[in-house]
């Protein structure tokens, strides 16, 4: 079920700015990749291109290729929402669907894609949430509202909303960053266990998660303001926090940066 | 001896530094607030007082007569059973009418048009609520009746066997005619509230569903919609209860029936206001004015009851918002 991504000479516009410049990288098949690197240095723009969540924005613009196991997402004859049906996405803060109840938040996907009926959505919700490790905590409750779990459970949610369409990819983009230490560590879990069926793909500005989870680390810097941000260097995330290539990495990576 | 480090100075930490600005603010809203109470208490206390008098004296079932002759002190009998009916029917139709437009254009100027074209509509649209009524009541008898009437014909033809489509003998200005011409009265402020709320949907669930893989459509029927059917629902009742007071374009449009009655669109009659209207001319007895007012009293009643039920939808769905 999961496919690798490899992206050649990515270009990522807003408008006439260049945010990020000239990407080369792969990311393999089930496994955790990891981006890292200072705010504002295009790991999230970077993330939001690969299943074409930049392009939302009226002023989000890509050059370059983007390779789902050899199928590049910006073929003039590929449909943007069908990438996004291929490739799912967990944001930074949790956002169940609010007017809707956990059942529906998970069932949203499936009812997108024409699945009507109940006992296989019965059984997609059940299997979906018990992939989030969220089954045991909501199972008595799955009518009730999904915003009124906690932040780490509507987190979970969101997984689980994501995994019940079966994607190929996974996208995080810092999926903890609001979450308190014990929610993280569930998520941190879960990404482990998902990355079985899954590629995965997360930003984090939290260093010691990315060497917690990730199989291969990116390092993205900017040169200053203005200036497109760039991959540094790509690794396996052992290699990354022991003795990596460039110096840029080794001082952001032991707290040295400027 | 023990000593002690002197004290901290005496800063008086109760009462004294009450600031002059607040406490004018203060008294201001709170009695703005207060002449708005009392201005809702003062109407609602003149109607009755002025009203129940008449209504003691009515011979007449006051809510279920459809019987209107106010003009002999000693023998009341007046009932408000048809201009109930007519201004119900002539509102919610054009409510029917106007809120699915409304959600049409607020859905388009916020997620549709681009910038440089929303702008200018959104104005446009604005205008609309500019339009003098009696402009409109006049374009609706003198103009778009020409256009409704093959629309009325064709209705009448296929659907005349449902009392509510029966033919009548009324032609030209029917209770449909009203409606539609209230429709666009109260499209601009359902448009303006719609699209107030549809921009305030967070960008957070319009992502949630685009990352699922919703078309823009299924974005605003999973995100956009269910977000803002609260605020649609109570610009809708906004525009309802302008319908129901709305006046001079009414008194324009419809045919008076004297005393006739059909449960068709395509009749004529007369709403609490255009009964109020067409008759000021005779308010010279107590007990006539007396009636009127009675009437108007029910209309004052429905557009509150109108309001409430708006209120109770919206807290009714506010588990599901927050």
């Amino acid at each position: 079920m999961a496919k690798r991504i490899d992206v050649k000479d990515l270009n990522v516009y807003y408008g006439d700015f260049r945010a990020v410049e000239g990407v080369t990288l792969g990311i393999d098949a089930r496994s955790v990749t990891a981006f890292i690197g200072p705010s504002g240095c295009g790991k999230s723009t970077f993330l939001r291109t690969l299943n074409r969540m930049h392009e939302v924005l009226p002023i989000g613009r890509v050059e370059g290729e983007v390779l789902l196991d050899g199928v590049d997402l910006y073929d003039k004859n590929v449909d943007p929402v069908a990438v996004r049906r291929t490739i799912g996405m967990v944001f930074q803060r949790p956002n169940p669907f609010p007017t809707m109840s956990i059942f529906d938040n998970v069932a949203a996907g499936l009812r997108l894609n024409g699945t009507k009926n109940k006992a296989e959505l019965t059984e997609a919700v059940e299997t979906s949430l018990q992939g989030a490790n969220l089954w045991n905590e909501v199972k008595d409750r799955l009518d009730k509202p999904g915003a009124g779990l906690s932040g780490g459970q509507q987190q979970r949610l969101c997984i689980a909303r994501a995994i019940a369409v079966r994607p190929q990819v996974l996208l995080m983009d810092e999926p903890c960053s609001a979450l308190d230490p014990i929610s993280t560590l569930a998520i941190e879990d879960l990404i482990s266990e998902l990355k079985n069926d899954y590629t995965i793909v997360i930003v984090t500005h939290n260093m010691q998660q990315a060497a917690r989870v990730s199989d291969r680390t990116a390092f993205f810097n900017i040169a200053g303001t203005g200036k497109p941000g760039r991959l540094i260097e790509i690794d396996d995330t052992a290699t990354m926090f022991s003795s990596p290539r460039e110096k840029a990495t080794e001082d952001y990576i032991s707290g040295r940066f400027g | 001896m023990v000593t002690t480090t002197s004290p901290p100075p005496d800063v008086a930490l109760t009462g004294g530094r009450r600031r002059g600005p607040d406490r004018i603010f203060r008294g201001f809203a709170v009695s703005a607030s207060g002449i708005v109470v009392a201005l809702v208490v003062l109407v609602g206390a003149f109607l009755v007082t002025k009203a129940s008098p008449s209504l003691a004296a009515d011979t007449a079932s006051f809510l279920s007569s459809r019987e209107w002759s106010v003009a002999d002190p000693t023998n009341l009998r007046f009932g408000i059973a048809q201009l109930l009916w007519v201004t119900v029917i002539s509102s919610i139709l054009a409510m029917a009418f106007a809120v699915p437009v409304a959600i049409g254009v607020a859905l388009y100027l916020t997620h549709y048009a681009p910038a440089r074209v929303a702008k200018p509509f959104a104005y446009l649209v604005d205008l609309l609520a500019a339009v003098p009524s009696i402009v409109f009541g006049l374009w609706g008898a003198r103009v778009l009746m020409a256009y409704v009437q093959p629309l009325q014909d064709f209705l009448k033809s296929v659907f005349g066997w449902i009392p509510l489509f029966a033919p009548t003998s009324v032609q030209a200005g029917t209770i449909f005619l009203a409606s539609i011409v209230l429709a666009i009265m109260i499209l601009p402020i359902i448009t303006a509230l719609s699209r107030e709320v549809f921009k305030q949907t967070p960008n957070e669930h319009k992502e949630a569903a685009l990352a699922l893989g919703a078309t823009r459509w299924e974005m605003i029927r999973i995100a956009v919609l269910p977000f803002g059917r609260p605020g649609v629902i109570s610009a809708a009742m906004l525009g309802l209860g302008r319908a129901l007071g709305e006046t001079i374009a009414v008194t324009i449009i419809l045919s008076t029936t004297s005393g006739a009655f059909s449960w068709s669109l395509f009749f004529g009659g007369e709403t609490f206001a255009s009964k109020i209207a067409n008759a000021a001319s005779e308010f010279d007895t107590p007990s006539t004015t007396g009636a009127y007012i009675a009437a108007g009293l029910v209309l004052f009643i429905l557009t509150f009851a109108v309001n409430a039920i708006a209120r109770i939808i919206i807290e009714r769905r506010k588990a599901f918002t927050e």
